[in-house]
């Protein structure tokens, strides 16, 4: 009775089988949105930084400078050259470099993302094709307890699992693996119901009867014969939800119940700044572009891609 | 009326499920935050433990549960030292005059924007528009939020002539009495905060969707018979054109509610948001249930509506 918000989104978007979807001209057509080509460039930047973080850093993101911190956040040099003792962007309130912390903080929020998604997109592609596929009582039985995931707000379910995580054992527990396994486990509804639509069109087409009048068995037509030709949607869906994951994890973060200090993330980084926001605005602004401008990359290219897979939108 | 009772089944297997997570994951149910309590001895967790019924088998205790629920019992809450009831109802009407303020700018201009975007598309002012959706869309709620109170309640907007904006971003009220005025300065920062994401995604299917109507047969036809543009726009255009709209707007409910969570933390609004992040913290498992459960009754009711205004819009809809 219900499908998600992004999955809604990708509802515009109609499969056309007569289109021949080679890399040439699926990037030709991505080329032509030049806010995509933009999202593409700055999100690979911000890997880079990411991926680079050790090398780039201009100190350990976990240091506190002794030397120079006097119980107040220091500002960015191009603020106060004078005070700032050599970090570029200032510090945080225990005097921690915040250029250093962003670039750890992208390492989390972009892994969060991207490994969150792939444990999504997988169940949600299993549930989905077996749904779609064998039709009957098992999707009758599947689709409801799609609706109940998708009838329980997510943020909420997602801090009463992590606060019992952080009750039963201990804050640390809260690992990175815990959260993308959380994250990951609830959100594969939305793709479910995306693969299981794809899955309802192709399976009574002629090559899908072809595939089963040879012999093969069912496994061998979902994976083989299927799934290739429901990829396209998916794609678009996983790139959505990494911004959607991107987000949810930055705000897990930031009401403590993330990534937990002193490991930078994003959202925790802007937990600590809050309170000094009158007297400190780096610390409470650069965080919060860097999700922004990911979030917002990652967006832009999804939406590239669903114009590039499905030319009839425009 | 199917649909009202196809609603039933669901709302029962979400409770099942928010029954498990509550029971199964947490080591001692609702008696959790007794356990890092020093005054309570092992034997008093036991005795409890017996006197609540928690060592019955889970199905029994699942079919107690929803009978008190039913009965609208959802149990004592530990971090209010009340009923959960009491507790949540005592913070319903903020959160609902948040999440309706909200809702209702996001429609309002969510929709107008849409509609103004669709009449020019592929102008400076669609790109405009579109673009800052896309904007709304990334803009993480907290983060928005800290800005908006950096920007306007810190800081202050300077006007000429000695005049600055500063809002309040605490609390609902300054206290002292009903003062409409002073409530709806509150109101301003929070509101707008919660309605931003929905208010882009509002206009982005707005235009995709008004596009798409525009095209049509009817919208020609109307033109033909030498309607005024405004008519055909608002009389035949906007009703086809929100057909999908209202579904968007009804699926919108759980990142309302998401985001109701964070702007209640961060503006000190006296609502379910942040009694939720209150219990949350400790572990007042009574009360985390009775809140997922009445979120998922406001998702669930609002489908429905959806389903419902969805057939007002669209006679070829029929549900029986």
């Amino acid at each position: 009775m219900s499908t998600g918000q992004s999955v809604q989104e990708v509802a515009a978007f109609s499969y056309d089988e007569d289109v021949a979807f080679t890399k040439v001209t699926l990037w030709k057509r991505f080329r032509r949105h030049r806010l995509a080509m933009a999202g593409l460039i700055v999100l690979g930047c911000i890997v880079l930084a990411a991926v680079f973080a050790p090398v780039l850093a201009p100190f350990l993101p976990n240091h506190i400078d002794n030397v120079h911190w006097q119980g107040t956040p220091l500002p960015p040099c191009f603020e106060n050259a004078a005070t700032c003792g050599g970090h570029p962007l200032g510090t945080d309130e225990v005097g921690r470099d915040e250029l250093s912390r962003l670039l750890f903080g992208a390492r989390a929020s972009l892994q969060v993302g991207l490994f969150a998604v792939i444990i999504e997109i997988v169940i949600g592609s299993i549930v989905g094709a077996i749904s779609g596929y064998y039709g009957g009582w098992i999707d009758y039985l599947m689709m409801r307890i799609t609706d109940v995931f998708l009838s329980i707000p997510i943020l909420p379910l997602l801090l009463v699992l992590t606060a019992i995580v952080v009750a039963t054992s201990s804050r640390a527990s809260l690992s990175f693996g815990v959260i993308v396994l959380v994250i990951g486990v609830l959100s594969w509804p939305n793709p479910a119901r995306l693969v299981r639509a794809s899955f309802l069109s192709l399976r009574n087409r002629e090559f899908t009867e072809a595939a089963r009048a040879v012999g093969n068995g069912d496994l061998r037509i979902i994976f083989r014969h299927l799934l290739p030709n429901a990829v396209a949607p998916i794609i678009v869906q996983a790139t959505l939800d990494v911004a959607n994951v991107i987000v949810l994890e930055s705000t897990l973060s930031f009401l403590g119940m993330g990534i937990q200090p002193p490991t930078a993330s994003w959202g925790n980084m802007l937990t600590g700044a809050q309170v000094n926001v009158e007297n400190a605005w780096w610390a409470a602004v650069f965080p919060g572009i860097g999700i922004l401008l990911t979030v917002l990359s990652i967006n832009f290219i999804g939406d590239g891609l669903r114009d590039a897979l499905d030319p009839g939108m425009h | 009326m199917r649909r009202t009772l196809q609603a039933i089944p669901l709302l029962l297997l979400i409770s099942v499920v928010l029954f498990l997570v509550a029971m199964k994951s947490s080591p001692a149910g609702p008696l959790t935050p007794y356990l890092t309590n020093p005054h309570i001895t092992a034997a008093d967790i036991a005795r409890l433990r017996h006197n609540f019924g928690l060592d019955k088998p889970i199905w029994v205790q699942y079919y107690f549960w929803l009978n008190r629920t039913l009965h609208g019992d959802l149990g004592y809450s530990t971090s209010n030292a009340e009923a959960v009831t009491t507790a949540i109802m005592q913070r319903l009407p903020a959160t609902l005059e948040l999440m309706g303020a909200s809702l209702l700018i996001a429609i309002t201009a969510g929709i107008s924007l849409g509609i103004f975007s669709a009449v020019r598309p592929y102008s400076t002012a669609d790109y405009i528009i579109t673009t800052l959706a896309f904007f709304g869309q990334s803009m993480p709620v907290f983060w928005f939020a800290l800005m908006m109170q950096l920007l306007f309640s810190v800081h202050g907007i300077p006007l000429p002539f000695g005049y600055e904006i500063q809002l309040p971003s605490a609390g609902m009220s300054s206290g002292g009495g009903f003062n409409l005025g002073d409530r709806i300065d509150h109101l301003i920062l929070p509101a707008f905060v919660l309605s931003l994401l929905q208010l882009a995604l509002f206009s982005r299917f707005m235009r995709s969707s008004m596009l798409e109507v525009m095209k049509a047969d009817y919208m020609r036809t109307a033109a033909a018979k030498g309607l005024p543009f405004h008519t055909i726009l608002f009389r035949h255009g906007l009703k086809n054109a929100m057909i999908p709209v209202v579904t968007v707007i009804a699926l919108s409910m759980p990142s309302l509610i998401g985001g109701a969570i964070v702007t209640e933390t961060i503006f000190a609004w006296p609502g379910m948001g942040r009694l939720f992040i209150n219990g949350l913290q400790q572990s007042d498992i009574p009360l985390l249930m009775g809140y997922l459960n009445l979120t998922a009754i406001l998702v669930v009711f609002f489908n429905l509506v959806a389903d419902v205004t969805y057939a007002w819009l669209d006679p070829r809809v029929k549900f029986d």
